[in-house]
């Protein structure tokens, strides 16, 4: 469905790369999917004092209206065909944070943690990683202002890698 | 063609939606089953298991001292009340003697805490049943509580202070200001949630005479906390079982009355938190105003290690009666934790209460039981 990798790299692209990565960044839809005590942080970004609204990011209660997943909270084995599927009903383009050290890498439930997926990038592939047990919502909004930077980087030119071409 | 053919070509087919694990208002990752008839809800099952986090396992598996942070990530809206219900239980263990002023530094942290609780319950309330400003107004005075806390023991969320023998660190005057300062504020802040929420004729419509839970039908269920206490009992295990000195503080159970609400409603489960933010207050008051001096902890060793034996305590946390039941060996990592949940309790009561409700109710009714998933799945 989209244009990428299908016109070549020329001087015309450039501003489109301006404005296309413009408005991709500064209208960051999260969907709405809170797992664990990561969430309550992400709610408090959300509410009055962190107000994450002023980089353009509103929740969206659904997949499909969303371009970004925030993983917040611990996945284990029966949530990750819950976040796999939730992955694929998003829209290109897409893209993917992980919350909090559980996400990350396990975190606290690293050793014991017999059910418990050690790091998020096993089921979805991740662009960025939020880390502190939970983030405070500062860490939160700075990767988001991250992801936003990352995002100003992408060209038309090039293909985003999807899914499948990941796994 | 005879009534009975009419009737059977009426039928319609019963349809199986799936509400969660991804839904902005089953409050985490609970998963309803929910079979419908047109808009009505005929049966809920809820499917647990989505945040199963191993930590009866890992109670096993870690020292005393080492398995307090996991307590904090069970109920993670009251890290506190969890910190101090493990932390009791070891103490009951140890026969360990705990000194006035750690007892009193608790006190505050889990009324506190308490307050933060019921201000997050409050708002995601307003959210599920369709208001929105609450929840901001709410999360503005939680904020503060989360930079006291923050000043205190350095965390937001999970704040692994309270330990075995006390607390981790003593409190200054400038906590105690903080700490007037915000009750002071907040107490006239009651006000205007009331205005916005609760006296809401919208809010009214939507809660009153809804998911009503019978006396008898909450004991059966060993419901617990203000959804016990909006059916009109008034037990609250810091009146009849006083742990940590709670039996030195003036303060009243809210209980649920017939008024605006019915007894047992939505309307009166959220009413009990609203009051019981204000005992809490109140408790946090006293308590402050005769802080005793001394030492913030007792004398424990490093490695803690209990004699041989079993003990069990609970603690009224703020969804309710928050038990921890440990076996010891003597050794430093325990036998067995096993954890009585209050969320886990009042989750099960949902089939019985969704019976013939709108769909639309049955957010309401969910949102008004006030469950944590950390709890539930542990």
């Amino acid at each position: 469905m989209s244009i990428e990798g299908k016109i070549g790299k020329n001087v015309l692209i450039t501003s489109i790369d301006e404005v296309v990565n413009w408005s991709r960044s500064s209208s960051l839809w999260p969907m709405l999917f809170g797992i664990a005590c990561c969430a309550i942080e992400m709610m408090a970004t959300a509410a009055s004092r962190y107000d994450w609204d002023r980089l353009g990011v509103i929740p969206r209660a659904s997949p499909r209206q969303s371009d970004l997943m925030i993983v917040a909270g611990t996945v284990n084995a029966k949530l990750a065909e819950v976040i796999k599927r939730l992955y694929d009903q998003m829209p290109e383009p897409k893209y993917v944070m992980a919350m909090g050290v559980c996400t990350i890498g396990g975190g606290p439930y690293y050793k014991y943690g017999y059910n418990v997926v050690k790091g998020v990038d096993k089921v979805v592939p991740v662009d960025i990683y939020v880390p502190g047990c939970p983030p405070r919502p500062e860490a939160l909004l700075d990767g988001i202002i991250k992801l936003q930077e990352k995002i100003k980087r992408q060209t038309l030119a090039k293909q985003i890698k999807t899914t499948e071409q990941v796994a | 063609m005879t009534a009975a053919t009419i009737t059977k070509s009426l039928e319609t087919q019963d349809l199986l939606v799936n509400m969660g694990p991804q839904h902005p208002s089953t409050h985490g990752v609970l998963r309803l089953l929910v079979k419908t008839d047109g808009e009505l809800v005929s049966e809920v099952t809820p499917v647990i298991g989505y945040l199963h986090r191993c930590a009866e396992k890992i109670g096993e598996n870690l020292t005393y001292v080492k398995y307090v942070p996991y307590t904090d990530r069970m109920d993670y809206l009251s890290s506190m009340s969890d910190n101090l219900a493990f932390c009791l239980a070891v103490e009951r263990l140890m026969q360990l003697e705990i000194p006035e002023r750690a007892k009193y530094i608790r006190i505050i942290m889990a009324e506190l805490n308490r307050v933060a609780s019921h201000l997050l319950a409050l708002g995601t309330y307003g959210l599920d049943v369709g208001a929105f400003t609450p929840f901001l107004y709410a999360f503005r005075e939680r904020e503060i509580i989360m930079n006291i806390f923050e000043y205190v023991c350095g965390a937001r969320l999970t704040y692994n202070y309270v330990k075995v023998g006390g607390v981790m660190k003593d409190v200054d005057k400038k906590f105690a200001d903080m700490t007037f300062n915000f009750l002071n504020m907040f107490e006239a802040k009651i006000k205007d949630y009331n205005d916005l929420l609760t006296y809401n004729q919208i809010f009214i419509t939507r809660t009153r005479g809804m998911g009503i839970i019978p006396l008898w039908l909450a004991i059966e269920y060993g419901i617990s906390g203000p959804n016990l206490r909006a059916s009109g009992s008034s037990l609250d295990i810091r009146k009849i079982q006083p742990y940590s000195g709670y039996e030195k503080f003036q303060f009243d159970v809210p209980v649920g009355t017939d008024g605006i609400g019915v007894v047992g409603d939505c309307w009166n489960r959220y009413f009990v938190r609203i009051e019981e933010m204000r005992q809490s207050c109140r408790i946090v008051r006293q308590a402050l105003e005769a802080l005793p001096a001394g030492k913030y902890c007792g004398d424990v060793k490093r490695a803690v290690k209990p004699s041989k034996g079993e003990a069990y305590t609970s603690i009224e946390n703020p969804r309710g009666e928050l038990g921890f039941y440990i076996i010891s060996d003597g050794s430093e990592t325990p036998i067995r934790v096993k954890i009585r949940a209050p969320s886990f309790c009042n989750l099960s009561i949902l089939p019985e209460l969704s019976k013939g409700v709108l769909i639309a109710d049955l957010i309401a009714i969910l949102g008004s039981i006030d469950i944590v998933l950390g709890e539930i799945d542990r």
